[in-house]
């Protein structure tokens, strides 16, 4: 589904993705793992257009991205829940779902996606006047990631959704997780929880200093020796 | 007594165009992140429009909105686009000259067609005023004030409810997450810019009934419109147009009990100490002069 072949990205001077490759198969949940400063938002970023220098192949469903604007990948159903949420603070809950649905395809079915957030996360339903900005962080994130999800994507990327979150609250995204994808999307999934990650991932990607270092079904990347020291502590 | 009234009845009054042309600054600020050193300049071309329309056809200055707005709109968007959007990632300090250069380029043109001297409309209620519990009150301001108040209530529901103007605000607050979501950014930078043009041409339509149009009618308001927006707060629509009826009350009241001399001295006292003691604004809780690169 998506395909990316030796991608390099620059900011200024600083590469900070160095030759990699990446495959995502459709309705499969995979994993991008890594420290700090890895360049894994940078590669979120690459894919959705935000980094205007980038070389090297990213495809779509067969369709180069490469050189397209952020506007319009996201009408091809790629979404991006950014680090941090990124809400917009001073609208409120349901404005920001419904700017989620800006692109024509999306906000044909604006009520019916509504409806189906509101579902998913009940909890938005109660707080849909509320300025998204007054939310608590479990509940920003689950914003964030609805209003990825109105924007109708076939692949969902998340970056880093549990950070800040208590870990009961960790547990219960990581279960939205698993039942958004088994709604039929694809998602690609940045996360310091190894752990966890790696539990509800089928594939999973290690990235080290703008580098892809390991790669493999999430259950032989648990059970290798490197990531076992260095990223599960055992 | 009387007298202290009737002073802040005609800075309120004055404050109703102060707001109008701030509100238009103010968009334009929080959604295309450009300091519009040339948006007095918009009023005076508005005002030059408004008194042609006048002189060679016959029209009455509110007749002429219908043609002034929509022009002005048009060379908002031409601003934009021609001017703005090729610098739009360039630093503030590219932006500003570009901005001072257009405003230098309009007034000396002005002065080119239309020479230095100050031109009026004569209109049979240019002069006319009525009284009310002992107060006199200028028709043609107290028009401008409810004009005033009618599009600044219009656009903020449009901010509000519609599609767009949230969009719009979203772009305020984030214009790469709202690319994110699919907004063409560089469209709703258009619209801004041009509805921001009409907002500060409708003060020069406006004002045109009871003042004079010169080439550099505009410099004042520039600078009264900035300091609006700092006292309102970035994004804050409310917070401006409180400040714009301030600013209002605080120029007529100076130029009465004080100097008329020292108004512009008292509108900088009043920016200075609010940039130190509350950069997001006095009246709104908008974004502040450190997002405008003021601090
Ligand atoms: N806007 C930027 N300008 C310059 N350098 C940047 C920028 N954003 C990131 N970098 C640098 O690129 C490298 C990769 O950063 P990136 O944010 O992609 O890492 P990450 O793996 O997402 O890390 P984290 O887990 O902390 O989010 C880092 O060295 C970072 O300092
Ligand atoms: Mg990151």
């Amino acid at each position: 589904m998506l395909n990316i072949q030796q991608v390099d990205a620059y900011y200024g001077d600083f590469q900070a993705l160095r030759d990699v490759n990446l495959e995502v198969t459709e309705g499969k949940i995979v994993a991008l793992l890594g420290p700090n400063a890895a360049g894994k938002t940078t590669l979120l970023s690459a894919i959705s257009g935000m980094i205007p220098y980038r070389e090297g192949n990213i495809s779509f469903q067969g369709q180069h991205i490469n050189a397209m604007l952020p506007e319009d990948i996201v009408s091809l159903g790629i979404a991006l829940v950014p680090e941090g949420r990124r809400l917009f603070g001073t609208l409120t809950v349901l404005e920001n779902l419904e700017m989620g649905a800006y692109s024509k395809h999306a906000r044909k079915n604006l009520r019916k996606n509504l409806d189906k957030m509101f579902e998913l996360f009940p909890i938005l339903k109660e707080r849909s006047s509320q300025q998204a900005g007054s939310l608590s962080g479990g509940e920003q994130q689950m914003c964030a990631i609805a209003r990825g999800l109105m924007t109708e994507p076939r692949l969902l990327m998340i970056d880093e959704m549990s950070l800040g979150l208590s870990p009961v609250l960790v547990k219960h995204m990581f279960n939205m997780v698993s039942e958004i994808a088994n709604t039929g999307v694809t998602i690609l999934l940045v996360e310091q929880q190894v752990n966890h990650a790696l539990k509800v991932a089928d594939e999973a990607y290690i990235m080290e200093k703008g580098h892809v270092v390991l790669s493999g079904p999430s259950a032989q990347i648990a059970n290798d020796d490197y990531v076992k020291k260095v990223y599960l502590g055992k | 007594m009387e007298l202290i009234v009737q002073v802040c009845v005609s800075g309120l009054l004055l404050g109703g165009i102060y707001a109008l042309i701030s509100i238009g600054l103010n968009l334009i600020f929080g959604v295309v992140r450009i300091i519009n050193f040339a948006h007095g300049e918009m009023v005076m071309v508005a005002m030059y429009l408004t008194f042609w329309l006048n002189y060679f056809f016959g029209m009455d200055p509110y007749v002429a909105t219908i043609i002034v707005l929509p022009v002005m709109f048009l060379f908002g968007v031409l601003i934009q686009r021609v001017i703005v959007q090729p610098i739009q990632s360039s630093s503030a300090n590219m932006k500003i000259f570009a901005t001072v250069a257009l405003s230098l380029i309009l007034q000396n043109v002005a002065l080119i067609v239309c020479k230095g001297n100050f031109r009026t409309v004569q209109v049979p209620y240019g002069m006319s005023t009525f009284e009310l519990a002992g107060i006199f009150i200028s028709v043609p301001r107290l028009v401008a004030f409810f004009a005033a108040l009618g599009s600044i209530t219009l656009l903020y529901y449009f901010l509000k409810y519609s599609y767009t103007g949230k969009a719009l605000r979203a772009i305020v607050e984030d214009h790469t997450i709202a690319r994110l979501m699919g907004v063409k950014v560089q469209r709703l930078y258009l619209l801004a810019f041009g509805i921001g043009c009409a907002f500060s041409a409708l003060g020069g339509v406006l004002l045109m009934p009871f003042s004079s149009v010169y080439p550099t009618v505009g410099i004042p308001f520039t600078l009264i419109a900035f300091i609006v927006v700092v006292l309102g707060g970035l994004g804050s629509m409310g917070g401006t147009f409180l400040a714009g009826l301030f600013i209002g009350v605080v120029e007529a009241v100076g130029g009465t009990y004080v100097s008329p001399a020292l108004k512009e001295a008292i509108y900088f006292g009043i920016f200075i100490i609010a940039i130190l003691i509350r950069p997001q604004g006095i009246f709104g809780k908008g974004k502040g002069s450190e997002e405008v690169g003021l601090k």
